[in-house]
């Protein structure tokens, strides 16, 4: 992909662009996206699972990844209760231990914002919601971008939209583009976080399209899953994502995050996306600026190998806060 | 043609080697797998997930279960008198594994009649109190009696609905590992009965502090062995289980229990 047919599709380059661009053009943005080697990127994904990160690394490691983590609750049944439980465990995810740091952001549905914004007073911890028809984005766009516009002013300062795959799918790239740049602006301040659903998209050059058209429609992240389709977040499809983001920073020198969510409960896992991370897109991206882990049931194993590496002694579940 | 087994470690209901890759040759012939820490948080992992299944279970099913591991021990036994030595002592032993195994069977749904108790109380309360599993029981196997030794450790962590991760007979592993061959057949449940072998001085420091085990049955332990038990087993105040290996009795079962009290109102 020459820089010279990436750049214009940059909104920052090119502000008036959505509705400047043709079909054509995406088109043609679209056929530029090189294939992807999908037994290679299956191999190099599972070589870096393998890799040993022990002692002091490994604490390092974990502390981190709580420093990424999007800590969330996406149930139908969320109570604001809940939320205020959430809130407080994010903030301090160890009552007692104060060398342990507070998550990067909580992720909720709509509703739920209030509670949280209420909960999160006076620290650092983002709020990051779901919007636009989540998690299907089977809906109207007028509606998504209220849903959006309504969930910033709630207090939100992160949406984690969804890319309408029915339009994707059937190859309306132009829908899908023209989507994401109309959210970005119903955003306005507020981080960008697009979540491509990579179950659905069925094969890693999918994947690879997908992820170049959510960043040169202003994504600040691309993320893998909603966590409610199957699979969710695999190694080798968040390398493929993690390449794409790679080559569109070489072409435009716009930096843009990457979020894995879904299906994420352990630290082993947790640490395999860091060093993936680390490798494909170097140490400029271990910050939660960059990278965030997306999960509802992750903290609590961080937490017990966190104390596994100072105490010596295997942990037991029940000596920590209920996720 | 002679086919030479494979000893394997029993984990979460499958036979799989030591992560560390590593064996040992209790006697000189035969390599056994020395399992590591990681072997054992395996095994605890599986059966900390088990527990909830097997303690629901109804304690006919339980007796049902052990009974057919009885069943399946005497089917076996030509195989275990051979692995034992041979000899009237072997076959003693065996026959002894196999009555223990029906003896708790035959409890399980009798515990709570004897353990348990109504209790006179000075107020408008109806009293009780009943025994209820305490989860994860590690099993440290006795050296002399290899077969009928664990087997009389195993039978009443299991009768009361607790799951076992059981270190092996250090010097005689091959009876316990064998064992794993029963349980597989006997419809007990994945993760309810892991074996590990191994060397005892490496792998129970990890057994004694784990967070995540509830009671540890010292039977085949030095006193030295049992003090360090003893000091590590503070960190969670684990039950450190003391009994001479031989003895049989309901009581025992209750050593792995929790005795719940309930007190329940009369005339609201």
């Amino acid at each position: 992909m020459p820089a010279t047919r990436l750049t214009p599709f940059i909104p920052s380059h090119n502000p008036s662009m959505a509705t400047a661009l043709s079909l054509t053009h995406l088109g043609s943005l679209m056929r530029g996206v090189r294939s992807v080697d999908e037994v290679g990127a299956d191999e190099r994904a599972a070589s870096l699972a393998k890799r040993s990160i022990k002692k002091s690394s490994k604490l390092w490691a974990l502390d981190l990844a709580i420093r990424c983590m999007d800590l969330t609750t996406l149930e139908g049944a969320d109570t604001p209760g809940k939320v205020a439980a959430m809130c407080a465990k994010a903030i301090r995810p160890k009552p007692g231990d104060s060398t342990i740091p507070s998550v990067a952001a909580v992720c909720v549905y709509p509703l739920r914002i209030a509670d949280c914004v209420e909960h999160l007073r006076g620290s650092d911890v983002r709020i990051a919601s779901v919007a636009t028809a989540f998690p299907s984005g089977q809906s109207f766009t007028p509606i998504k971008l209220a849903e959006t516009e309504q969930a910033v002013r709630a207090g939100a300062h992160e949406i984690d939209m969804v890319i309408d795959r029915g339009a994707f799918l059937a190859g309306d790239y132009q829908r899908v583009y023209d989507e994401i740049v109309a959210v970005k602006e119903a955003c306005g301040a507020a981080h960008l976080k697009v979540i491509l659903e990579t179950g659905e998209l069925g094969t890693y050059d999918a994947v690879r399209r997908a992820s170049i058209l959510a960043m040169a429609a202003g994504a600040d992240f691309i993320k893998t899953s909603t966590g409610k389709v199957q699979p969710a977040a695999t190694l080798p499809v968040a390398l493929v994502m993690m390449e794409s983001i790679r080559d569109f920073v070489r072409e435009t020198g716009r930096p843009v995050g990457f979020k894995a969510a879904g299906g994420i409960r352990t630290a082993k896992q947790a640490i395999a996306y860091l060093v993936l991370t680390y490798e494909t897109l170097g140490p400029d991206w271990m910050t939660p600026e960059r990278l965030r882990l997306g999960a509802s049931t992750l903290l609590n194993d961080v937490l017990m190998q966190i104390d596994k590496e100072r105490t010596g002694a295997y942990q037991s579940p029940d000596y920590f806060t209920i996720d | 043609m002679d086919v030479r087994k494979t000893y394997k470690l029993f984990v979460n209901g499958e036979f799989v080697r030591s992560e560390s890759g590593r064996a040992y040759r209790p006697d000189g012939k035969v390599n056994v797998p020395r399992g590591s820490r990681k072997d054992l948080r395996d095994a605890v992992r599986a059966a900390r997930t088990a527990f909830p299944g097997w303690a629901g279970r109804t304690a006919m099913n339980r007796g049902q279960i052990l009974y057919r591991a009885a069943e399946m021990l005497d089917g076996r036994a030509a195989q275990f008198v051979e692995l034992l030595g041979g000899g009237a002592r072997a076959r003693r032993e065996l026959d002894q594994s196999v009555e223990t195994l029906v003896w708790y069977a035959g409890w399980t749904d009798k515990l709570s009649q004897v353990t348990g108790t109504v209790n006179p109380v000075a107020g408008p309360y109806f009293n009780f109190t009943i025994p209820e599993p305490t989860g994860v029981v590690a099993v440290v196997a006795p050296e002399e009696t290899p077969l009928s030794g664990f087997v009389r450790r195993l039978a009443p962590a299991l009768c009361g609905g607790n799951v076992v991760v059981a270190l092996a007979a250090e010097s005689h592993p091959l009876a316990a590992l064998t064992l794993a061959e029963v349980v597989a057949t006997s419809d007990v449940p994945a993760g309810v009965i892991n074996i590990i072998s191994g060397q005892r001085k490496e792998l129970l420091p990890w057994l004694a502090n784990h967070m995540d085990i509830n009671a540890i049955d010292t039977a085949g332990c030095t006193p030295e062995e049992i003090k360090g038990i003893e000091e590590a087993a503070a960190g969670n105040v684990k039950r450190v289980i003391k009994v001479t290996q031989d003895e049989q009795s309901p009581y025992l079962v209750a050593a792995f229990m929790e005795m719940k009290t309930v007190w329940h109102p009369i005339g609201v």
